[in-house]
């Protein structure tokens, strides 16, 4: 049963191996607020990003993480349903210069240990003839606030994407927040 | 090339049963995926999950769904974490993430998404307070029904480099 266009992977024997293969991970420091994955090949079909992440941001619970790809600072369109837990809301902006509010993770005035969780995908990635979509699932609950987002944005470029930057909003990535990066084949 | 995403264990019921558990989960992963395909016997429920056998209120969640008409979100606290709506006349697809569950310095956070087929579809935020990794996970309903014969459950291991 094929999901995401990954579950194909899983299933047993020789054609299995490498179809769903990591191609990076990295770690907060507590000093860094961006972690980059640069010279991503571009022999998948599909990227993944998936972790956890935690701010050392002050003040709310949570917040965003923004992305941005291959270093491009003009306008991600993007939209976004979020759970508060008491109201849905839809929030939809053209003009965001950052993949941003659509990604939730923990801040440092969660309790201690609550991280946020997110899958990232990045949809035809290498792909030279069209525009990038991402889709994001990404949550922080702290037994008591919390939030649940489904996101998508575009990069409303024809290149292939070969680097990413997941920054911690003006913060710092704490050295308990983690991220991988697979490639779909 | 060492295999990244693999299959740890499925369960395929035989029979009706109250709830599937998955022990033993091995440490060598960064994140599991769980991906589950049921009905229920009766009526409609809520699923529910546990971890490590834990059945202390160290639980709480944060729920969106939407059922074709309005969306909304609600929050449980100091209880459970529910998984998304269930029925008996509509498949269940539900999709867990436990990311990074078998490192012992953070509590553990599940996103998932869930459908059934026609009435709902929701995301879901859970949290587990506990540092400690997880080895078994437990699904099951919080109302009086069983999952059908035939319902499939299937635990998936992701590695990163």
């Amino acid at each position: 049963m094929p999901i995401l266009g990954i579950m194909a992977s899983s299933t047993s024997g020789a054609s299995a191996v490498g179809n769903f293969d990591s191609i990076a991970s990295a770690s907060g420091t507590g000093s860094s607020g961006t972690i980059t994955f640069s010279s991503i090949p571009t022999t998948f079909t599909h990227l993944q990003i998936r972790g956890i992440g935690r701010t050392t941001a002050t003040g709310a619970a949570d917040t965003t993480l923004r992305m941005r790809v291959n270093g491009y600072t003009s306008a991600y369109p993007l939209h976004r349903i979020l759970g508060n837990g008491t109201a849905a809301s839809a929030y939809g902006a053209t003009t965001e210069v950052y993949f941003q509010d659509v990604v939730d993770v923990a801040t440092n005035s969660a309790t201690s240990n609550v991280m946020g969780a997110f899958i990232i995908d990045i949809l035809d990635y290498a792909n030279t003839n069209k525009f990038k979509t991402f889709r994001a699932l990404s949550g922080t609950d702290n037994n008591g606030g919390g939030t649940i987002i489904f996101g998508s944005g575009l990069y409303s470029q024809t290149t292939a994407i070969t680097s990413i930057t997941l920054e911690a909003n003006g913060q710092n990535w704490t050295t308990t927040s983690n991220f991988a990066l697979y490639g779909i084949k | 090339m060492a295999k990244t995403y693999e299959p740890i264990a499925t369960n395929t019921l035989g029979s009706a049963a109250a709830s599937v558990t998955f022990s033993s989960i091995p440490a060598t992963y960064t994140d599991l995926v769980l991906v589950q395909v049921s009905k229920i016997t009766t009526g409609a429920g809520t699923g529910t999950l546990q971890i490590n056998g834990d059945t202390a209120s160290n639980y709480s969640n944060t729920f969106l769904t939407g059922n074709g008409s309005t969306a909304t979100s609600t929050r449980n606290s100091s209880t459970v974490i529910f998984t998304g709506d269930a029925s008996n006349s509509d498949l269940q697809t539900s999709i867990y993430n436990f990311q990074n569950y078998s490192n012992t310095t953070t509590f553990k956070t599940v996103i998932l998404r869930s459908n059934v087929t026609g009435s709902s579809l929701s995301a879901v935020v859970g949290l587990y307070r506990s540092t400690a990794a997880i080895t078994s996970i437990l699904i099951s309903q919080n109302a009086s029904t069983t999952f059908i014969a035939g319902s499939t459950f299937t635990l998936y291991g992701i590695k990163s480099a």
